[in-house]
């Protein structure tokens, strides 16, 4: 009786993606391919040390004689490292804010992440990654003032050679995995955080990367240093035009914790999904990692995730010290074709140490979406604490959701408690919105909302409005 | 303003209403009663366009217009409300917030100003306090936790905050205790209206003796066998329904 007409389904079906724009800058790329003439070549454009060169020389030696993951929930041909460009940057490279090339800084107004001095009335810092180099970074002299250090990765390792020395590599090794070793090999910026000690960083520092180019490999390279009682809130955002053909996107994110310190990472990633046939959109294989070095540390993991074709991301916290934390907040959205293979891996070494683990799955279309989470308790870690909660929820019935809860224990003290649940949109919870006289799509983006309402809550506030909204898009044609 | 004319409907292929004709004027209570499987929730449910009932037979309109040509949410912001027996939860969506956007949504279609949350918040404690609600329901999640008897008072609240021109109760008093009865009869008497119309659904006489209907109907096996005042509930609470089908052939008869 209600049935939808086949006309509106389709059209309900056509999902819009707000950033898939493209913006036409003139653009200074390397050829496509990769072998060490390449890795010489791309740290000679960016000025690099000698020892930066080195490094990058024996990720590569590395990443030559490794396999490339076989064991994820995920379908994938096989990537073709030699028709990638490893570098991309706008020809005309900005000294400061004022000399940016105007295009670029609509492109980013379109995004609603204004770059111009007037607009940064928000509190946030922020560094935007194009392609493959950082473009601008605002409110750097501000943060000077405290010793904060916020800068692109090029710049820290020109600049800052002996924190980057020290730390880069720290948290996950080179050989760590397949597109760890990748990304240590040819990565091209990213974001450089410095705090310290005892300094909370007087506003959230924000990253946004975006793909312009096309045939272009984005790997950046992020690195959160935070001293002994700093703080720090940092949030990444991620945005890539709509082309036919796949991108590659692997990252590597590093967070050192100190004494007492408090690293809070919040993503919103919307990377181009592919279109409603699975064509096209970014493999962003991720690998992100925190170690709570220092006792009574504390880190925080928050993500919304609704775009990528492919997304493999294990975001995790090494908790060394004693008494210190870790948090992972999440939610995935897959629609359409998308795939998904996300969680977290939550380490305990030290003694008391804690972590918690939230993860929401929404799975519409024809996507698979796999939560994979590790928790392992150390010989030492005396009275580790651990608490999975992970739910997912389903619209329509081709689309699949699984769980992989994984548990090592090796010390008897531990308690590691898991809680899971799977659920569908109800009908009856559709019509009774309905009956209300709320409409069926807005019924849907309530109901997914009320359900990611505890990672939602941890998001700091544009953040949380933004990644509704994003939900509100991504569910878009989800009934039918 | 309810017109409902030799209406059959069936769900998963098995005819449940066999041609039922009603009428229900504004300012009139109508009970309707009968035994189980007759057809009185399906009524409610076809009523609300409940997805999976299918109508093969018949018409209703609505102030005139097809009823059955809209969606639930067209005959929600025209005026049509169903109180569920079984109200849904749902985890994580705030009470007051589903609300607003129920009332703003049902504004909007009707081509009516959206209510703004200071506007919108007066409202709710001003009906908060008509009907004796707890406050502290209003922050929790949509019926989430909520007793049986907050869940039915939950839906009269919500019935109260939206003023239909219309209000199905589907079976608001099973599973309540008598206090509760006496809580939820008492806030749907204080909606009663001349220009608001009820079809009061349900098994037992004991909810009519604190909603006094105007009409009192018998449903049987998909129609309507008989219609009284009300004192027609008060013989079939006293002879059974058994009573009603033994006297159905005799009036065919007459």
């Amino acid at each position: 009786m209600m049935a939808t007409q086949p006309d509106e389904l389709q059209a309900a079906l056509s999902r819009r993606y707000d950033a898939g724009f493209v913006t036409d800058i003139e653009a200074f790329s390397l050829p496509p391919g990769l072998d060490e003439d390449t890795i010489h070549a791309l740290s000679a454009l960016k000025e690099e040390p000698e020892w930066m060169t080195d490094w990058r020389l024996q990720a590569y030696r590395r990443w030559l004689k490794m396999a490339p993951p076989a064991w994820a929930h995920l379908k994938l041909a096989p990537i073709d490292f030699q028709a990638i460009s490893y570098y991309s940057a706008p020809k005309n490279r900005p000294k400061s804010l004022d000399e940016v090339d105007p295009k670029l800084l609509e492109a980013y107004d379109k995004l609603g992440v204004p770059l111009h001095e007037r607009a940064r009335l928000a509190g946030v810092a922020v560094d935007a990654v194009f392609d493959s180099v950082s473009v601008a970074n605002t409110a750097r002299d501000q943060l000077a003032k405290v010793g904060v250090i916020f800068c692109s990765m090029s710049e820290a390792i020109r600049e800052h050679g002996d924190l980057v020395r020290e730390y880069l590599g720290s948290v996950v090794p080179q050989g760590d995995n397949y597109f760890a070793a990748l990304n240590s090999a040819v990565f091209s910026d990213g974001s450089f955080v410095f705090i310290p000690e005892g300094v909370r960083c007087p506003m959230e520092l924000s990253t946004y990367f975006r793909i312009n180019a096309g045939h272009t490999g984005q790997f950046e390279r992020t690195l959160i240093i935070a001293e002994a009682g700093s703080m720090v809130s940092y949030l990444e955002g991620c945005t890539a035009p709509m082309r036919d053909d796949n991108q590659l996107h692997a990252a590597v994110v590093e967070l050192v914790a100190l004494e007492r310190a408090n690293i809070k990472y919040s993503t919103v990633q919307n990377w181009y999904p592919g279109d409603e046939n699975g064509k096209g959109g970014i493999y962003n294989f991720v690998t992100k990692r925190g170690e709570c070095r220092g006792d009574d540390s504390r880190i925080s993991w928050t993500q919304v995730e609704t775009g990528s074709a492919i997304t493999w991301k294990y975001p995790s916290c090494v908790l060394r010290g004693d008494r210190s934390v870790g948090e992972f907040h999440s939610v995935a959205l897959t629609h359409h074709h998308q795939q998904a293979d996300t969680g977290t891996k939550m380490v305990h070494i030290g003694r008391d140490t804690k972590s918690k683990i939230v993860s929401k799955g929404i799975s519409a279309g024809r996507s698979q979406n796999s939560y994979r989470g590790l928790v392992k308790v150390g010989k030492d870690a005396v009275n580790a604490r651990n608490h999975t909660r992970c739910d997912s929820i389903l619209i329509g019935k081709q689309c699949g959701s699984h769980t992989f809860p994984y548990v090592e224990v090796k010390n008897p003290t531990a308690i590691v408690e898991h809680e899971a649940s799977t659920s569908k949109i109800s009908d009856d919870q559709l019509f009774y919105c309905r009956s209300r006289g709320i409409g069926e799509e807005d019924a849907v983006s309530m109901i997914v909302d009320g359900f990611c309402k505890q990672v939602f809550r941890e998001l700091p506030m544009e953040f949380a409005v933004e990644a509704k909204k994003l939900l509100e898009v991504s569910l878009e044609g989800a009934i039918g | 303003m309810l017109k409902i004319e030799n209406l059959h409907a069936r769900i998963g292929g098995k005819e449940i209403l066999k041609g039922l004709s009603l009428q229900v004027k504004a300012g009139e209570v109508h009970a309707i009663m009968g035994p189980n499987g007759a057809g009185k929730s399906t009524l409610g449910n076809v009523l609300a366009g409940r997805p999976g009932y299918e109508v093969t037979e018949g018409t209703v309109t609505f102030d005139g217009a097809n009823l059955l040509g809209m969606e639930p949410e067209a005959r929600a912001a025209a005026g049509v409300f169903l109180a569920f027996q079984y109200p849904v939860e749902i985890p994580g969506v705030n009470n007051t917030y589903f609300l607003r956007a129920a009332l703003n949504a049902q504004r909007k279609a009707r081509g009516e100003a959206e209510l703004d949350s200071v506007e919108f918040l007066k409202l709710v404690r001003a009906k908060v306090k008509d009907m004796g609600m707890t406050p502290e329901l209003l922050n929790r999640a949509v019926n989430e936790g909520f007793s049986g008897g907050e869940k039915k008072r939950n839906e009269v609240f919500q019935m109260a905050l939206l003023e239909p021109r219309l209000a199905i109760l589907d079976e608001t008093d099973s599973g309540l205790d008598i206090d509760a009865l006496k809580q939820v009869a008492a806030g749907v008497n204080a909606l009663r209206s001349p220009d608001r119309g009820f079809l009061v659904i349900t098994h037992y006489q004991r909810l009519l003796d604190y909603i006094v209907p105007d009409f009192v109907h018998v449903l049987a096996d998909g129609t309507i066998v008989e219609s009284g005042d009300a004192r027609l509930a008060r013989e079939l609470e006293a002879h059974g329904y058994a009573w009603v089908r033994e006297r159905r052939p005799a009036e065919a008869d007459a």
